[in-house]
């Protein structure tokens, strides 16, 4: 792709700018080219980069008007699609929602971990909590929509479909996605003592494979320094939930910000959480 | 040896708050801190206290704090009594609080956030360089509850000397400006007149995730899914029920809803301490 008519950039205030792309896979480009520009030192200053389904948000620009006649001129490769490490994440196809995604699928329950597996996901952005990653990949036909009733709380590890993304619950949260499975010890995904804090960062590739019964695997980049720490930090994390100790008396209703629509058309003003129905 | 402070009176809503966590927001985490940064700021300032040094954020009803050595505290933000043993002490100025005497930060007496630093600041654990309460994802320490204890940093030599601070007063009207887009065009022409042009008034359903509105709502041009992104602080969201939303430090990251206008960052102290029931307007920046 390149950058010309396919991009345009919207106002975001005094100091971002709001990026807008055609479509998904030549968002995760211009993310990609973002961070590579960010590496070489080549782009100015910028504090938060942040992709969105369809956007990427660079907030904590001194000077976004200029920014933006840059980027417009970017010559922006297409992101590779068969290259490059992978995080595995293993899962346990045990959903309580596994039997309602097969019959959306046409599949028994227990060819849907088959054909879940079969696709590599990259996360497109993340949001709804730290370490919620949206992983795009799941091929059109096997998209599922949201439950209709959301769950009051959603298991930490739970792996989840709504709309065209794929996820794991970094922890337990309200929740409306169909789950499907388990991932057996959640803790990788999100660790703010390690270097990493975040395992589905945007732009990472993501495999599923089937755990083993035991419930002992974790999760591991298949290779590759950059995730490393996932696995080593894996022991001494907190458990699951520990994270969320001040969802006390200190909760604070969500002033009706709703986070995201996970693409299923559902919106939720939330009461407790802006995406109580995420 | 450094002070402890133990919580005599947790208050309507205690949290730890600093310059925030910055640089995160790809990962799903709100920037966070103090709400009224300035008052923040000037109040480490006249401690000697680097200008982000962790301090306590009240809401409205103060808090009560007894520390275990002598510590030195200054109380600003929201105007507010302040005792020490029952006995009036100086708000918005340093105050010698003695080994087991109990500082009274009272509720306030205009606006909603008080801010209470001490000097040698507030030494809970950081998370991702931070130590402050994210009240939307859970980060950082859980809000104050009585009995809790909190760690003091060693205080900074030498102590400056006293100096007059200007203390900008809450606001009786809260004026925002706002800079167009990112979604303006998914408002109608008449939404973006009613926007700088009707009374609002600031909802009680304000907190730190976002301020809330109270007034006409806005027409959407557009009736479509906006595609989650990414959201700027003192981002003006409009939700489906029309009324828009100013998105403070604990915002969430990401959003569904169409941002008609943004608030540049220093507009934002006054929202901070604009009460239930302060009119609203807002104006082109």
């Amino acid at each position: 792709m390149t950058g010309g008519p396919s991009l345009s950039v919207r106002p975001a205030g005094r100091h971002a700018l709001l990026v807008e792309l055609p479509d998904a896979e030549r968002t995760a480009a211009f993310h990609a080219e973002v961070l590579r520009r960010r590496a070489a030192g080549t782009l100015p200053p910028v504090t938060e980069v942040v992709p969105g389904a369809r956007t990427v948000l660079l907030d904590g620009v001194p000077d976004p008007g200029a920014l933006a006649r840059r980027v417009v001129g970017w010559e922006v490769p297409p992101v590779a699609d068969d290259t490059g490490d992978a995080v595995e994440i293993p899962v346990r196809y045990d959903g309580p929602d596994l039997a309602d995604v097969a019959a959306l699928w046409g599949v028994a329950p227990d060819e849907v971990g088959a054909l879940h597996g079969a696709h590599t996901y990259r996360v497109a952005f993340c949001g709804f909590a730290p370490g919620f990653g949206y992983l795009t990949g799941l091929p059109p036909r096997l998209h599922v929509p949201r439950r209709s009733t959301p769950r009051t709380r959603v298991p930490a590890g739970a792996v989840a479909l709504a709309g065209p993304y794929s996820a794991v619950y970094p922890r337990a949260t309200p929740g409306g996605w169909q789950l499907i499975g388990t991932m057996p010890d959640p803790r990788p995904l999100w660790d703010p003592e390690r270097e990493r804090a975040a395992l589905l960062t945007p732009g990472t590739r993501v495999r599923f494979v089937t755990a083993d019964g035991a419930g002992t695997a974790t999760a591991s980049p298949a290779a590759g320094a950059g995730t490393a720490t996932a696995r080593t930090a894996a022991g001494r994390v907190p458990a699951p939930g520990a994270g969320t100790a001040a969802n006390g008396p200190g909760r604070v209703t969500a002033g009706g910000a709703r986070a995201t629509d996970a693409g299923t058309g559902r919106t939720t003003t939330a009461g407790v959480h802006p995406e109580a129905g995420a | 040896m450094t002070a402890k402070l133990t919580t005599v009176r947790s208050g309507a809503l205690t949290t730890v708050q600093d310059a925030g966590r910055p640089g995160h927001a790809h990962l799903g985490v709100p920037r966070s801190g103090a709400l009224d940064a300035p008052a923040m700021r000037l109040a480490n300032r006249l401690l000697g206290n680097d200008p982000g040094a962790a301090v306590l954020e009240t809401t409205l009803t103060g808090c009560a704090l007894r520390p275990d050595r002598d510590v030195t505290v200054v109380v600003g933000g929201a105007p507010c009594p302040v005792t020490v043993d029952a006995g009036p002490v100086a708000w918005g100025a340093p105050v010698r609080v003695p080994a087991g005497s109990v500082l009274d930060v009272g509720a306030v007496t205009a606006g909603v956030r008080s801010y209470v630093a001490v000097a040698g600041g507030v030494a809970v654990e950081p998370v991702l360089g931070s130590r402050s309460t994210d009240l939307l994802s859970g980060l950082g320490p859980a809000p104050l509850r009585d009995g809790d204890v909190v760690a003091v940093g060693p205080p900074p030599r030498p102590v400056p000397p006293p100096v007059a601070a200007p203390w900008p007063g809450p606001p009786a009207e809260l004026v925002l400006p706002v800079r167009p887009g990112p979604r303006t065009d998914w408002f109608s022409p008449a939404a973006l007149r009613t926007l700088t042009s009707a009374a609002y008034r600031v909802s009680p359903h304000s907190n730190r995730i976002g301020l809330r509105t109270e007034g006409p709502p806005l027409e959407r041009a557009s009736t479509g899914e906006l595609p989650s992104e990414g959201m700027v602080l003192g981002a003006v969201q409009v939700p489906p029920d029309g009324r828009p939303v100013i998105f403070l430090h604990d915002h969430p990251t990401t959003g569904g809803y169409p941002v008609v206008a943004v608030v540049p960052e220093p507009a934002l102290a006054a929202a901070a301490q604009a009460a239930a029931g302060t009119p609203l307007r807002f104006t082109p920046a």
